[in-house]
């Protein structure tokens, strides 16, 4: 017990120590966590009617970025994957701030959640037992089940082992490993759920398709581990963590795949609607080239998939991708093109027309705009003091002892775990 | 009781009166009554405390916090509630309202029928709607969207509801109305994950105003895009206010709620016509009970060619469109 109160005093002061450019970074954070916070009293005080939201179009701006989110915190399962059944070892090495990604990733979803609901004050109806909770035949029920399940399983598995390491423990495997191993079929559940959210709408045609859900996990294994390797190169130049080139290059191959099939995913969408010009085309054609003199979305989608495209290119192509720089720009290309493309660019047009064939246009308004920046600067924040009190710990830096020697690996017993689970 | 007959009509309007015409006018009645003083006050004081917290109108009470689903209120509950409501409405608006709860009838099935040859597109089931229902004007919230359809198709997207001609019907145009479907198969109360929404036993598809979460799920679903939400608080002029009031239906809702067509369960369960179809000049609309053997709906269904909206979704809607 005394010794949790250190684990938790300890990493409390790492977050809280640390050079000028740290307290810099942290402020500018928390500026914009203070500007989103402004922006939600009002749209509070004032209703949704702070949004561009409107009966036609009633989700916007922070549903796509929750879809967009789900994607990237089932992300983690690409490190997590190669780590615990391939026995990828340069990739063990960072599971851990993968893991931690999709806790800050997590947090931020709830929030985008919250943030769009019409009464917060009810948030309790939600609670199973406390209120009424319409499971199973709700699938938003079923979401709410999934992503807290994800965030519980994420935040012990990481505390765990962390914690572990502070006491210069080992981790023993059956307290720990089980749940990893859940938390794998958890990763995918949360986003397919999220994408059934969508494809069971009967009422939209636009995303009443069953290729739905293996496009939302295809553009999440390609925009989460492409953030990964940004987080990664950054926290191995700036935290001086040593991250391996191969663990790297193992995310970029995962990405290379991820994204030629997201791209061919999107393209069977796109035939399909469009060579029979059903009337399910409309959305697509809205989305594609407008409808009726509406276009707001297209500039936008095309780029999306330009920058979808030259991620592709670059991660296939060996001259490319071995310049980090070209690298860099991949990566961001494929977060923000999978970000266009599967927040608004999927969003919006499952609106668009109405069920009543109505053709409106959506834009996100500034309270909007200031609300989503803050959740995502407090995403940023939370992972910075995720990391900072993670890292020198991975490192050996943090101790509950310092000075003595943490204890040796029990590799027999590893080892005798391995054939195991290979079976599983 | 008598008042929505007149606001059917569109009778005169009165100049809405200022806030301080108001407040006067609400202390007044407020202290008129005897031994009510004390609520009057109980009211002030949550108001004092909504605005402390900058929570603004809408603020819940502690009473509205914790307030159970509808489905478990007893019927103690309801009497405290309603009684509340109708206190809050004099404190707001200062008038007198009636708040019911009418229940289903055993042995009712409610339907209703609209014949697309007649109806000619003048709206004013629309408006009568509103009135009835207490339906805001600004920002506009209306159950019922009329399209002017091109002759000769069913197109929704060559449809337009928002046509303004001097004389209607326009040439080469039908006018089909869509309210909500009253769906035997709602697509709109499955996607609800707090169960706000529900099917009652006559068929009506409700809402609790005070169990609905706003997260706007069931407009997501609907293909009839039948329901509406309240994106701010809803702002009704006292002379505007049907003070006939159903809790499942037309009662004060506030920011943050979806709401729905109900049939006008207030009246049909009291067994009047809703006042959508008691607007209608064409007598394009009827309405009634499925199980009774003599009523009209039943008699259209029977010998009518009626059809339903996106039948192919099988939300088994028992809104019926005919031509005849």
């Amino acid at each position: 017990m005394r010794s949790m109160l250190r684990f938790a005093t300890a990493t409390t002061g790492a977050m809280i120590k640390g050079p000028r450019g740290y307290y810099v970074w942290l402020l500018f954070l928390s500026a914009w966590v203070v500007l989103g916070l402004m922006a939600y009293l009002h749209q509070l005080k004032v209703g949704l009617h702070a949004t561009n939201m409107i009966d036609q179009v009633p989700w916007g701006a922070y549903i796509a970025n929750f879809t967009y989110l789900v994607g990237m915190a089932a992300a983690a399962v690409m490190l997590v994957i190669p780590a615990y059944v391939y026995h990828d070892h340069d990739l063990h090495e960072v599971v851990v701030l993968g893991e931690l990604l999709a806790v800050a990733v997590l947090t931020m979803c709830l929030m985008f959640v919250m943030v769009d609901i019409g009464r917060p004050d009810r948030f309790w109806h939600l609670m199973p037992f406390l209120g009424r909770f319409n499971w199973p035949i709700s699938m938003l029920a079923w979401d709410v089940i999934a992503l807290n399940g994800y965030l519980v399983l994420n935040f012990y598995i990481t505390t765990y082992l962390l914690y572990t390491k502070f006491c210069g423990k080992q981790p023993e495997r059956k307290k720990y490993v089980p749940f990893v191993f859940i938390a794998i079929g958890w990763a995918v559940s949360i986003h397919t759920v999220t994408a059934f959210l969508y494809s069971g709408m009967g009422s939209r045609p636009h995303w009443n398709a069953a290729i739905l859900a293996p496009r939302f996990l295809a553009s999440a294994f390609a925009a989460g581990p492409s953030l990964m390797i940004v987080a990664l190169s950054i926290i191995r130049d700036r935290m001086k963590f040593p991250v391996k080139d191969a663990a790297l290059n193992r995310l970029r191959q995962i990405v290379a795949v991820t994204m030629l099939i997201n791209l061919f995913f999107f393209f069977s969408e796109i035939f399909t609607e469009l060579y029979t010009f059903k009337h399910h085309a409309a959305s697509m054609r809205y989305l594609l080239f407008g409808l009726k003199g509406h276009n707001k979305l297209v500039p936008y989608i095309w780029m999306a998939m330009a920058l979808d495209v030259f991620a592709a290119v670059v991660f296939t192509t060996k001259k490319l991708y071995s310049n980090k720089r070209i690298l860099m720009a991949a990566c961001l290309s494929a977060v923000v093109g999978v970000w266009v493309e599967k927040g608004m660019g999927l969003v919006i047009p499952g609106f668009v027309p109405t069920p009543l064939g109505e053709v409106v246009d959506y834009s996100p308004s500034f309270t909007e705009f200031c609300v989503s920046a803050g959740i995502w600067a407090f995403g940023a924040l939370l992972y910075t003091l995720l990391l900072k009190a993670a890292v020198p710990i991975e490192l050996g830096k943090l101790r509950l002892n310092p000075g003595t020697p943490d204890e040796a690996p029990v590799e027999p017993a590893h080892h005798a775990a391995e054939p195991q689970e290979a079976s599983r | 009781m008598a008042k929505d007959t007149d606001t059917t009509c569109g009778a005169a309007m009165t100049p809405i009166p200022s806030a301080a015409e108001r407040a006067e006018k609400l202390v007044e009645s407020r202290l008129d009554e005897k031994g009510n003083r004390r609520s009057f006050l109980k009211i002030a004081g949550a108001a004092v405390a909504a605005a402390a917290t900058g929570c603004g109108t809408g603020a819940p009470t502690s009473e509205e916090f914790f307030r159970q689903h509808y489905q478990k209120l007893t019927d103690e509950d309801k009497k405290r509630i309603f009684a509340r409501i109708e206190e809050e409405v004099l404190a707001t608006k200062g008038v007198r309202a009636h708040v019911a709860d009418p229940p289903p009838m055993d042995g009712v099935q409610f339907a209703y029928a609209l014949n697309l040859s007649v109806c000619n597109g003048s709206r004013r089931c629309v408006e009568a709607c509103a009135r009835e229902n207490n339906l805001p004007d600004d920002p506009e919230m209306r159950y019922i969207r009329v399209l002017e359809m091109e002759a000769g198709s069913m197109d929704f997207e060559e449809a337009t509801a928002y046509y303004e001609h001097d004389k209607v019907p326009a040439h080469d145009k039908f006018y089909l109305p869509v309210q909500c479907n009253q769906c035997d198969n709602p697509p709109c109360t499955k996607a609800c994950p707090v169960g706000a929404t529900w099917k009652e036993k006559d068929g009506i598809v409700v809402v609790d105003y005070n169990w609905c979460i706003g997260c706007r799920f069931c407009i997501v679903a609907c293909p009839y895009y039948a329901r509406r939400f309240n994106w701010s608080e809803p702002e009704i002029p006292p002379d505007r206010i049907n003070p006939n009031m159903g809790y499942l239906s037309n009662r004060p809702r506030h920011k943050g709620v979806v709401e729905k067509c109900t049939f006008c369960l207030h009246r049909t369960r009291a067994g009047r016509d809703p006042a959508c179809l008691e607007a209608c000049p064409t007598g394009a609309r009827k309405f009634g009970n499925l199980h009774d053997p003599n009523s009209e709906i039943r008699e259209i269904i029977r010998s009518k060619r009626v059809f339903v909206l996106k039948e192919d979704l099988a939300t088994l809607p028992r809104f019926y469109y005919f031509f005849a």
